[in-house]
């Protein structure tokens, strides 16, 4: 065992866990526990295997092997949500409550108090007054939920976790939209939770936090067991070296050198849109620029903004040196500036089409002659792109819904670079696809560049950040924290500047 | 090419099966029409048969672009209504100034199609710009244009004055070519909608937003934009059918094309559209029109089952398709 033995007993305990994903292992023989009055933290990067855990210690997930232990017995947790009544509740990071109704009819949803068959109404306004009193949270049991500030339903999660015996609380990122005050709040009540012998296991990206309120700290990555250590035994930067640390295969192309002279493509002037405080920066032809940063510290509202997908408030933005002003999605795509989606299959590809279409669609009008669609250019064009990014489909006639998920990703890259764009945007280049197209879209890339084109990946994926990018952007809740060069490009630094430990004075 | 050949055959032929359903179905129908009464067949029959479907298919085109973008439009039957009412005041008004002769006719018609562009794009920009539910904004302004018909004819009927009755009266009546007009203006519009549809860009990016929306806003399509040109065609098809229906009657009144937007959707369906979009076809409507109209035609001619019981097999006629098309995906599949 990794701990030493302590007088406090553990609650809940994983054993040795594993857990795979049909063939995809995310989770190695990991160990954890989690005993009474404690806060325990669990720390790594973006798919080293926090959510799975968590989802597999409050039973939305079985484990492929090793056991859960409640209260030093095997036990096998009930799915879905069941495991409630065993006292450990997950809080998602998505909350579950019914907006629409009051505070005290979401505590009670479900198992509402009753009495001669009608709802005692009067019963259950009291009980939860009581517990929103001794969390200390001002608000009326008959306030309804959408009407509560984001922290405020969070503390109702949490009234009703405890209303229902919580034993262990187990909470996905409960801070990442809270503001710095409401998280204060938040963690007085956590306190208070604690003090009252709840143990509660907290995921989150903001180590500054999860050294301030932990009392222990377990680290993933790449799905296996780090460590387990006691939070006074570690620093924010001890704990984001833990999570990195790991040396780059030749997954990636060589690096070409780029060229910092070049002309800039694109310039952005202290934008501001939704998620997105005044952001400057400047793209050369020919660079590949990486955009890092923690999932939703606005990456990607950046360039939604800038390619005409979602209003800005503010700013300026220069294509090829001349005011772009407001673009639309089509205006940016024929000033030759393309944006490459992250959710391939919801904003990225028509999954119940073929592939034709879908290849097509984003510059359709490319292939309008005389009012109609010019069938046999489209032909060629499927052709020429089957071969030059090399999607392997048994059939041109399949529908894009049934080719795997690297090919989607190939179609989809195509269909992007149909219209030649002078400036490409790539989100999450390789989400969910296996290590070979991975490394076939990190050439095209370099090959891009390469040939001038200059390319915007962003990517929560430090290591092919780190891989193929000339410069990086590091981002944290909408502002750029700093800008890396050279060899300071590495998983530290970038960590640094995402977690909010160092931040870099622009201009 | 990685494509096998057989592969590809077996996949077309059950493709085709699925686009020669409707035509099936129509010839299934035809032949139940001749056997159980040969003059079925007959010119006169099935010209009336081809003029009646060209109200409810004209409309038809115009509800398969609505749907196949993802929406739907309740109203068309209303508009029909209002816009018969007001075309039959403002002819009935020019009298005077205008005369009885062709001119009036045509500012009529002019006026009808500027109304049916008009209401169509208030549909579309409610939708669109409004955010509010398709269904909800046409079922509002199905009330609306039906209570105006109602109110300009003050509760009864608006009949068109009788001098340009006369004069109008061949649009409908009359033949060209053994063809009487509205099939001609039935067979102009079904081309040009499936040219629209199926050969140009606006028809691709209506499939592609009533597939998907999000993929749509994401491949630089205004999707807006192309979501109110839909209704503004509705509206214009809407126009098109009032102005082969007013000489029919010479009247309009509150029951004036009441259930046509039923009659539109249905035969949008039975030809194979998705009701939830992304999947449109021209031809299938036109024969799901033509299999609405020869349902009634056929019980008109017999005995058999009451001519009462029309919606019954219309209704029956629905369901069945569209279950007919459900197996045939899944037969699709599993080879």
């Amino acid at each position: 065992m990794q701990m030493e033995t302590t007088a406090q007993a553990a609650i809940i305990e994983a054993v040795n866990i594993s857990k795979s994903f049909g063939p995809v292992p995310v989770l190695f023989s990991v160990s954890m526990d989690v005993r009474s009055g404690e806060v325990h933290a669990l720390i790594g990067e973006n798919g080293a295997g926090k959510s799975t855990l968590m989802k597999i210690l409050s039973g939305f997930h079985d484990p492929t092997s090793g056991q859960i232990r409640l209260d030093g017995k095997k036990t096998d947790l009930p799915p879905n949500g069941a495991a409630e009544s065993l006292g450990i509740v997950l809080i998602h990071q998505e909350l579950n409550l019914a907006e629409q109704m009051t505070v005290e009819e979401n505590v009670f949803l479900g198992r509402e108090v009753k009495s001669k068959g009608l709802l005692d109404k009067a019963a259950m306004r009291a009980a939860v007054q009581g517990y929103l009193d001794e969390i200390g949270l001002d608000i009326s049991p008959t306030d309804r939920i959408s009407d509560l500030t984001i922290a405020q339903k969070q503390m109702v999660e949490i009234v009703k976790a405890v209303s229902r015996n919580a034993r262990i609380l187990i909470m996905d990122e409960p801070t990442a939209v809270l503001t710095e005050e409401e998280t204060e709040v938040f963690f007085r009540q956590v306190t208070k939770l604690k003090e009252s012998g709840v143990g509660i296991v907290f995921v989150s990206h903001k180590l500054n936090e999860v050294k301030a309120i932990s009392d222990r700290i377990t680290i993933l990555r790449d799905g296996q067991w780090i460590d387990t250590r006691h939070a006074q035994d570690l620093t924010p930067d001890l704990m984001a070296q833990m999570m990195v640390g790991r040396e780059l295969s030749d997954l990636y192309p060589p690096m070409q050198e780029a060229d910092f002279d070049a002309d800039l493509v694109l310039e952005v002037d202290n934008l501001v849109a939704t998620g997105v405080n005044g952001v400057s920066f400047g793209l050369r032809k020919g660079e590949i620029l990486g955009f890092s940063g923690l999932i939703g510290s606005g990456r990607t509202a950046v360039f939604e903004a800038i390619c005409g997908l979602a209003p800005t408030d503010g700013g300026t933005v220069k294509l090829f040196g001349r005011d772009a002003g407001t673009m639309t999605v089509a205006g940016a795509r024929d000033a030759g500036l393309a944006y490459l989606t992250k959710d391939r299959k919801e904003k990225g590809l028509l999954l119940d089409k073929k592939m034709q279409p879908n290849l097509t669609l984003f510059a359709l009008p490319k292939f309008v002659k005389n009012f109609a669609i010019d069938r046999k250019r489209e032909e060629a064009a499927l052709e020429r792109a089957i071969r030059r990014f090399d999607v392997r489909a048994k059939d041109n006639d399949i529908t894009v819904g049934k080719l795997s998920g690297g090919n989607q990703q190939k179609l989809l890259l195509a269909k992007i670079m149909e219209c030649d764009p002078k400036i490409v945007v790539i989100d999450e280049p390789t989400r969910g696809i296996d290590v070979g197209t991975k490394q076939q879209i990190y050439h095209f890339i370099a090959a891009l560049a390469a040939e001038g084109v200059s390319v915007v990946v962003i990517s929560s994926e430090m290591p092919e950040i780190i891989g193929i990018c000339h410069r990086v952007v590091v981002m944290r809740e909408g502002s750029i924290t700093g800008v890396l060069t050279g060899d300071h490009i590495n998983e530290n630094e970038i960590m640094r500047y995402a977690a909010g430990l160092k931040r870099e004075e622009l201009h | 090419m990685v494509t096998s050949s057989t592969e590809t055959t077996a996949k077309r032929s059950s493709i085709d099966f699925k686009t020669i359903g409707p035509a099936l179905a129509l010839l299934i129908l035809c032949i139940i029409g001749f056997l159980l009464n040969p003059s079925f067949v007959s010119e006169g029959n099935l010209t009336n048969l081809l003029t009646r479907s060209a109200f409810i298919g004209i409309i038809a085109v115009g509800a398969t672009f609505v749907i196949t973008a993802g929406g739907i439009d309740l109203s068309v039957g209303s508009m029909a209504a209002a816009i018969s009412g007001v075309m039959i005041i403002i002819m009935n008004n020019a009298v005077d100034t205008m005369g009885t002769g062709v001119a009036t006719v045509l500012l009529g018609c002019g006026c009808a199609v500027v109304l049916g562009i008009g209401a169509g794009w208030i549909n579309g920009a409610l939708t669109t710009k409004g955010k509010i539910e398709a269904f909800i904004v046409t079922l509002g302004t199905m009330g609306i244009y039906r209570s105006l018909v109602t109110y300009f004819a003050d509760g009864g009927t608006l009949s068109l004055n009788f001098d340009i009755r006369g004069t109008y009266r061949p649009v409908y009546y009359d033949s060209f070519l053994g063809l009487p007009y509205p099939v001609w203006v039935f067979i102009g519009v079904a081309i040009c909608g499936w040219l629209l549809l199926n050969r140009t860009a606006f028809g691709r990016y209506c499939t592609a937003i009533g597939s998907n929306e999000a993929v749509a806003r994401y491949s630089a399509i205004n999707v807006d934009r192309v979501k109110t040109l839909t209704y503004v065609i509705q509206g214009l098809c809407v126009s098109f059918a009032t102005i082969i229906y007013v000489p029919r009657l010479g009247s309009a009144s509150a029951s004036t094309g009441v259930l046509w937007e039923l009659e539109a959707i249905a035969a949008v369906i039975i030809g194979g559209t998705v009701l939830k979009g992304g999947y449109g076809r021209i031809g299938g409507t036109i024969l799901g029109a033509l299999i609405l109209t020869t349902i009634g035609n056929i019980l008109n001619f017999t005995d058999l089952i009451s001519n009462y019981l029309n919606g019954t097999m219309q209704g029956l006629i629905i369901i069945v398709a569209v279950l007919l098309q459900r197996s045939d995906w899944k037969l699709g599949k599993s080879k």
